[in-house]
């Protein structure tokens, strides 16, 4: 279905990258959200928390992470779509729920607007630290998905994506952003309601008695209900059996561990958003997300006018990892740079998947500031030479 | 579904509320658990809501496990963190009842916080805080309501820490609705869960409950009929009594009655009237999802 044209600010806006996220969770239908102030995040639900009374929606500033990562997980349950927002050390203290997302098949959507970390490091500076975190930060085995944009209209069209793909998947996305894209002002053309694809939460069409909330009727998802609708569900983060009542052995924990990973691993393909550009036959290939992809392609772009081969991948989605894109560059060109805000995450999901078929550099940071253009041209002039 | 009986042989009236697929329950015998639950069940029976409209979340632990029998929507959420689940629940389903579950452990160490705010926000929730004195599910461990000297497995010399009076607690963060019985209190414990099911706000009823596994026998206290012995002989009823008097010390008398009953405005009736004052006709409020 389309968006709200109640809702959705169409036109052209000169915003930043955390405003345009908040406009673009309301235009995907949004309408609850729960947070906790922290830099460089805050500016997303100070819109939302503007915008919703006028859209029938609710904010509510809780007391702490912890909550918020929980409380809009009850208003999902309770029917509405749903955020919260916020970065690295109140993602730390979101972990938990993380997993009780993943358990019970919650729609939801963590908006992590990436500072320095670790501890309270870097409040106002970017980093792009947390790729690894959203992926293994709740203990046990589970799965997520992961968006990275990179500008102020990716954080606007990505979060509709990001809560789609929440929707479809049952699972928590993260939508990654970092302090730089943030509080990057630029255009952001938001379209009218109704060339926006909003996908609405699909109900069971089984009646009570003949539903159990987390059965495979066909496909890999169950079927979901809300609270209220007579279907009387349990849900809850043991492991469970198809009514969602606790079993606690190997079987049942085997069964559900890896239906919940496999709903998301058997679909990396379609979940993979990406650019990629004159990969084939370069010397080298920069692969990088985020706003370390934005500046990756200017150093391209200067590569390239001084007569170097130079491809670029730029992944906008980070989880589910796609080995068989990365294969495909390391086969296509002769090696690999990976620049990224941090001291080597995502580079090590390139070395793993392209083995020892083509080299693999990084350009690190500890964070704190964006990667310099110059850096990346120099390590692309140093590898191709 | 059908509250009906389906057949004309006689059914316990608590039937209708749990879900008997799961019965026999987890807890031990002689636990005062179950015993709160039957109360509630009876409870709900007093009310008008609409069972479809009523849900329960649970934290973690023993009373932890109530969400799970109850044949209503129920949430098992994580371990403190029940009530700001019930928050966003609350919030997002205004024709519900909801109601916390959980024990003295999980509402009051670990969610404490939320716990607080919960109450001074005044959202629509019902707390029924099974007070055992102990972490039963994880063996018997000091919780901050177990009494000065009593033993558990992290306090062997007794504990020496002061603990939480609930009532008092709950009614400096903003309760609307406060009452303390013991699982003897049966008819009395009814009656208070209906009016705080019936009470718009944060209304909170604590029930001390008997824990023979641990507490009772760590403490040499005996198993759950002398410990309703002690309920009976020491409790005396003071509705109306000042909260600030009705703290707990190990085996002594125990204040019961409903302490708090003042109502006030809730979150979403505050939100509501502030964005109308504010933004006129431009608010459009939150009525649940269609």
């Amino acid at each position: 279905m389309k968006a709200d044209p109640a809702a959705v600010a169409t036109g052209v806006h000169f915003i930043d990258g955390n405003e345009a996220c908040a406009e673009g969770a309301i235009a995907a239908g949004c309408r609850f959200a729960a947070g906790y102030p922290i830099t460089p995040s805050t500016e997303v639900v100070e819109h939302i928390a503007k915008r919703f009374p006028k859209l029938g929606g609710v904010f509510i500033q809780m007391e702490d992470e912890i909550a918020s990562s929980i409380c809009f997980q009850g208003a999902i349950w309770g029917g509405m779509k749903a955020m919260t927002v916020t970065s690295g050390p109140g993602l730390s203290l979101m972990m938990e729920h993380v997993g009780l997302a993943a358990m019970t098949e919650t729609p939801s959507v963590f908006v992590d607007v990436q500072r320095g970390g670790p501890s309270t490091g870097l409040p106002t500076l970017p980093g792009q630290q947390d790729v690894m975190q959203v992926r293994w930060g709740s203990h046990g085995d589970y799965e997520v998905i992961a968006l990275a944009p990179n500008s102020p209209q990716e954080c606007f069209d990505h979060i509709i994506t990001a809560f789609n793909l929440a929707e479809q998947y049952r699972v928590p996305v993260f939508f990654m952003m970092d302090e730089c894209i943030g509080h990057m002002l630029g255009k952001v053309r938001i379209p009218e309601a109704n060339q926006i694809d909003v996908r609405e939460r699909k109900f069971t069409e089984r009646p009570p008695g003949q539903y159990l909330p987390y059965e495979i009727y066909s496909g890999d998802q169950p079927e979901m209900v809300r609270a209220g609708m007579g279907y009387r569900i349990h849900t809850t983060g043991l492991t469970h059996d198809a009514r969602g009542y606790p079993e606690m052995n190997a079987q049942a924990q085997d069964k559900l561990i890896r239906r919940l990973c496999n709903k998301v691993l058997d679909h990396t393909e379609e979940l993979t958003l990406c650019e990629s550009d004159q990969i084939d036959g370069s010397d080298v290939t920069i692969i990088a997300y985020g706003i370390t992809a934005r500046v990756a392609a200017y150093a391209v772009e200067q590569a390239r006018q001084q007569g170097l081969k130079v491809g670029q991948l730029r992944l906008i989605t980070l989880w589910p990892f796609n080995d068989r894109l990365i294969r495909d560059v390391a086969q296509n060109t002769r090696s690999i740079i990976v620049a990224e805000m941090n001291l080597g995450q995502m580079v090590h999901e390139v070395r793993r998947a392209v083995g020892d078929k083509v080299p693999v550099h990084l350009i690190d940071s500890a964070g704190g500031a964006i990667i310099e253009p110059e850096t990346i041209l120099a390590k692309i002039k140093e590898v191709v030479s | 579904m059908s509250d009906a009986p389906t057949n004309s042989t006689p059914t316990n009236p608590v039937e209708k509320l749990l879900r008997m697929e799961r019965i026999p329950h987890i807890w031990c015998p002689g636990c005062g658990v179950g015993t709160s639950v039957n109360c509630f069940a009876r409870a709900l029976d007093k009310t008008d809501i609409d069972y479809d409209n009523l849900h329960v979340v649970s934290g973690i632990g023993c009373t932890g496990r109530v969400a799970g029998y109850v044949n209503v929507d129920s949430f098992h959420t994580t371990h403190g963190r029940a009530i700001p689940f019930a928050t966003g629940l609350a919030i997002a389903r205004p024709e519900a009842k909801v109601v916390v579950y959980s024990g003295d452990g999980d509402l009051f160490a670990i969610g404490g916080n939320h716990l607080i705010h919960a109450a001074r926000r005044n959202i629509d929730m019902t707390v029924i805080c099974v007070n055992n004195f102990t972490y039963g599910m994880t063996g018997g461990q000091v919780t901050p309501t177990t009494p000065y000297s009593a033993k558990a497995t992290t306090t062997p010399y007794g504990n020496f820490e002061d603990t939480f009076n609930l009532p008092n607690l709950v009614e400096s963060c903003g309760a609307v609705y406060v009452a303390r019985w013991t699982v003897y209190h049966v008819r009395k414990l009814i009656k208070s869960m209906t009016k705080a099911l019936n009470t718009k706000g944060f209304s909170f009823i604590e029930v001390i409950a008997q824990c023979p596994t641990l507490y009772q026998r760590r403490n040499k206290l005996g198993d759950g009929v002398m410990a309703l012995q002690y309920y009976k002989e020491r409790s005396t009823v003071q509705n109306g009594a000042p909260t600030v008097d009705v703290g707990l010390d190990y085996q002594s008398d125990i204040i019961v009655g409903e302490f708090v009953d003042k109502p006030r405005p809730t979150f979403m009736d505050k939100y509501n009237t502030r964005m109308t004052e504010i933004l006129g006709n431009k608010f459009v409020p939150y009525e649940g999802v269609k």
